[in-house]
């Protein structure tokens, strides 16, 4: 290897917390060498993104201490004076972050957040900075770029305005590209497009990358060498394919068998536990098989026939309707006892909707909904919170579904009281068994929610749930803002009590590679209607639909000996508005294989 | 915007008219005005013919009636204590109140807005605390205290600055006005000051939560990663963000300027129209009190206006009703 482009030697970050300063990132040291793309991968608290505020130096003075020595083009970062350290961010290193939607200033137009870089660092008129911006944009393939330069970010998608954030890191041609997390918040088919993008810039740059991430399939897919973090320090540097192979450190054997693996389930029936293994050992334990837990035989739980949402778009004077979201159209399927049956699909494509109108969190335009053979669309106060008993719902974000102001016992007891469950003295008891149920202690019932980690307040959600001995559940998105290792044993957990209480799910997810793990059967949604439905076997083994095709062919494979080559498309995802007078057009199904359904083009 | 500004018109009318049916019924159920400006020797005859001549011998919806028709045509009905029209008797007294409350208000952002954003970068500085504990004291102590105090330290004791009165005025555009003279803009300080205080308090400490705010913005971090000067940071990526929240407040606040303004014009002998509605509203001076509150309405729902107009230029976010 060359001299490196960036040498981080014995980097210690703390951070200053009440009166007491905590090492975040301890003795980090790598190179990046030109043209190269090192990933620094590991869970949230890992200190990934600490490492490359450090060596942006991003972090407040005031709170955060840096120690070490941070080498680029000839001088030690932490050395320089913030003036200096001016010149060399968004000129020598650029740097784009996680969130699209927040990273650009909503009130200022895409041009000019682009072109203040080039008249700071590159000393360039406005003029000349324009037709630069404007090259930018097409580099980063924006089409109609000139057009564009006058809009602000708010008529961007999130995948457009991440490319409009990574024109503006390479306005000044960068040696280095600082990416923390630039793909996480975006949909799969989005993500390909912008890991594709920036794996061509850097071709076309020349320039080397840092890869922040906590996706081992954006790993795999993009990175030469890569440095796993665990709790601050680095524990394992080597090639992608060295440490994907022959991982030594446990942490990194662990982790990488908590990653769900699209395409690992072929052959298998039954949905399948997440192998735990040991952080310190690095041992896995052997996982029990999953017994068949579907009723075939009993009338389904649930039945959703010809399931219809939409919500009216008022504009104007009068309030007239000028557009309607077609956000569930003619929706069919049925759950069984003991089933899970996936809903997956990407950003507006109607899963969550579905779920909430089957919920009655809002109201389904037409259709019917059967819940135990009890009608769920037309049924009263009264004989609504009896049903409301058989379904219960995880939302996506434990922190934002319990009250930070309530107990978890209260917020577990709540449900038990309202339906008057239990008696008075009773509640405590049973609050305590379900937590002991979820893998949570008993005594924990008097914490508040802000003592617990993310996993831990998921599973305090589920015990929420579960409080009502429901015969099934919407789970919204439940794993998908959890760590892999987390969300394995939530999963796992998950599957636990399904084979337990024949429990259903009606999971909704956008990642394919947990759906396939956890799925009896798989229903895959675009713009409002299913296109595929099946057993997960015959969807994932054998997909017909071209979306499900290409949503499968999206997700990155954490294998770096399987890299893809992908074009650069265009695709955005497409929006379910339509015009008031449309008609939504009847849909004819092929059944492929039995139970397998795929919509006719 | 056609179908934006005839519905927020639309709305104003009707406010207007449930306005003056509110005021009708109010000071109809209140008392007789004719007890009030009378004396008390005056003959059963003479009475009767003042209450003939303002038109109170007449029901209640009869004279509101009568009130709505010549209103249509501009005329709002004479004063019953000065026999003249009552809109004359405020649009004469108006240009001194608006200017007292468009420089207060001009001092609050111009005091306020600096002293925010300074104490949001640095919350933890001593000039800071010291922004905070002034905003404080600005809240908390009342106004008409504070004028007192005003006149009592520059005016008499120090004998820097006039305590009551316009001064001298020039005519702009057939307006008589004080701020383009020396002695009228010195005699504007003041009561200025004395009635932008409240407001600079509030300026400051809403500039301040938004500017810390902001500051935790990733699009802030994003422009720090660009290597953007912090001056630049400030002054473009985070006041522009922070003024959304601020022209709101500001439109409102100067609705409450002029109708606080009655305060600051007693002290200081400001003739504006606060003493007046006071005056109008103590006899029962019906038609000035209507013409008073209707002039009140339409001017809020023209600043309104304006904010509305103005926060969809700073924020491309929000865009009119009815505008596609």
């Amino acid at each position: 290897m060359t001299s490196p482009v960036l040498s981080v030697s014995n980097l210690n970050t703390s951070f200053l917390v009440d009166g007491k300063w905590m090492d975040v990132v301890r003795d980090v040291s790598f190179d990046i060498g030109a043209k190269e793309t090192v990933a620094v991968v590991g869970e949230s608290g890992s200190g990934k993104s600490v490492t490359a505020l450090s060596i942006m130096r991003l972090l407040s003075e005031n709170n955060a201490r840096l120690k070490g020595e941070i080498n680029f083009g000839g001088q030690n970062l932490l050395d320089i004076s913030q003036q200096d350290m001016q010149k060399v961010r968004g000129n020598r290193i650029g740097m784009i972050f996680q969130e699209p939607m927040t990273s650009l200033n909503p009130v200022l137009k895409i041009g000019k957040q682009i072109t203040e870089v080039l008249v700071r660092h590159r000393g360039m008129t406005q003029a000349t900075a324009r037709a630069e911006a404007i090259r930018l944009l097409d580099k980063v393939r924006i089409p109609a770029a000139r057009s564009r330069l006058d809009e602000y970010p708010l008529s961007f998608s999130g995948g457009m305005r991440q490319r409009v954030v990574i024109a503006i890191a390479l306005a000044c041609s960068p040696q280095l590209l600082i990416a923390d997390e630039p793909t996480t918040a975006l949909d799969v088919t989005i993500q390909a497009q912008i890991l594709e993008l920036i794996k061509v810039l850097q071709e076309e740059e020349g320039m080397s990358v840092l890869f922040i991430t906590h996706d081992m399939g954006v790993v795999a897919e993009i990175s030469d060498r890569t440095v796993v973090m665990y709790r601050g320090e680095a524990v394992e540097t080597g090639t992608t394919q060295e440490i994907f192979q022959h991982a030594k450190h446990p942490y990194t054997r662990a982790l990488l068998s908590a990653v769900p693996k699209l395409g690992s389930m072929a052959g298998t029936v039954q949905p399948k536990r997440f192998p735990i293994v040991d952080m310190k050992t690095g041992e896995a334990a052997s996982v029990a098989d999953t017994a068949d837990t579907v009723e075939h035989d009993k009338t389904p739980i649930l039945e959703v026939k010809n399931l219809v949402t939409r919500f009216d778009i008022k504009s104007g004077f009068f309030g007239r309707v000028s557009g309607r979201v077609h956000a569930v159209e003619n929706v069919s399927f049925d759950l069984r006892e003991g089933e899970t049956l996936s809903l997956v699909g990407e950003s507006g494509c109607g899963k969550s909707t579905t779920g909430r109108s089957i919920m009655r969190l809002t109201e389904a335009k037409s259709g019917s909904i059967t819940v135990g053979g009890k009608d769920v669309r037309h049924a009263g106060k009264s004989s609504l919170l009896d049903i409301r008993k058989h379904m219960q719902m995880i939302f996506q974000d434990p922190f934002e579904s319990l009250n930070p102001r309530m107990r978890v016992g209260e917020a577990i007891a709540e449900p038990i009281v309202t339906h008057g469950l239990a008696a008075r003295g009773e509640v405590r008891k049973r609050v305590a068994d379900l937590l002991t149920r979820v893998g949570l202690s008993p005594s924990m019932a008097d914490r508040f929610p802000h003592e617990f980690s993310g996993g831990q307040r998921q599973r305090v959600c589920i015990a929420r749930a579960l409080a009502l001995e429901p015969r099934f559940i919407v789970a919204d998105e439940s794993v998908s803002a959890l760590d892999v290792s987390v969300k394995a044993q939530v999963i796992n957990l998950m599957l636990d009590l399904q084979e337990r209480f024949k429990l259903a799910y009606l999971f909704i997810s956008h990642d394919m590679a947990v759906v396939e793990r956890i799925s009896h059967r798989v229903a895959v949604m675009y713009l409002g209607e299913i296109v595929e439905i099946g057993s997960r076997a015959s969807v994932f083994e054998n997909p017909q639909h071209p979306y499900t095709k290409k949503l499968m062919e999206a997700v990155p494979v954490p294998d770096p000996a399987r890299r893809q080559i992908r074009r650069i498309s265009n695709d955005e995802i497409r929006s379910p508005v339509r015009a008031p007078d449309f008609v939504a057009p009847v849909r004819k199904y092929d059944e492929v294989s039995a139970g397998h359904f795929v919509q006719v083009q | 915007m056609t179908s934006y500004l005839l519905s927020r018109t639309l709305q104003t009318v009707l406010t207007l008219l449930v306005m003056s049916v509110l005021v009708f019924v109010g000071v109809y159920m209140v008392g007789n005005p004719v007890d009030l400006l009378l004396s008390t020797t005056a003959t059963p005859a003479e009475r009767l013919q003042v209450i003939q001549s303002f038109g109170l011998d007449q029901p209640v919806w009869e004279q509101y009636w009568t009130f709505l028709t010549h209103a249509l045509s501009g005329d709002l009905g004479n004063s019953f204590v000065f026999n003249q029209p009552a809109l004359t008797l405020i649009l004469q007294r108006m240009p001194a109140t608006l200017e007292l409350a468009f420089v207060a208000l001009l001092m609050a952002l111009v005091i306020g807005i600096p002293l925010g954003v300074y104490a949001g970068l640095k919350p933890k500085a001593l000039v800071s605390k010291s922004i905070m504990t002034f905003s404080i004291l600005g809240f908390s102590l009342p106004t008409f205290w504070i004028g007192l105090v005003m006149i009592l330290v520059f005016s008499v004791k120090l004998g820097w600055l006039p305590a009551s009165g316009r001064g001298e005025t020039v005519d702009l555009f057939g307006v008589p006005v004080s701020f383009l003279t020396l002695d009228g803009l010195s005699h504007l300080a003041l009561p200025a000051f004395n009635l932008a205080l409240f407001k600079i308090s509030l300026i400051i400490r809403l500039t301040r939560a938004g500017v810390m705010e902001c500051l935790q913005l990733d699009f802030v971090r994003f422009a720090r990663a660009k290597g953007l000067s912090e001056t630049r940071i400030v002054l473009v990526h985070v006041l522009k963000n922070t003024l959304i929240p601020l022209i709101t407040v500001i439109g409102l606040e100067l609705g409450s300027l002029i109708a606080f303004a009655v305060v600051t014009e007693t002290i200081f002998a400001w003739p504006g129209m606060g003493k007046l509605i006071i005056d109008a509203i103590s006899v029962l001076d019906r038609p000035v009190i209507l013409a008073y509150l209707m002039i009140t309405v339409v001017m809020f729902s023209i600043i309104n206006l304006a904010v509305d107009i103005l926060y969809s230029i700073v924020d491309p976010r929000v865009r009119l009703e009815g505008d596609s």
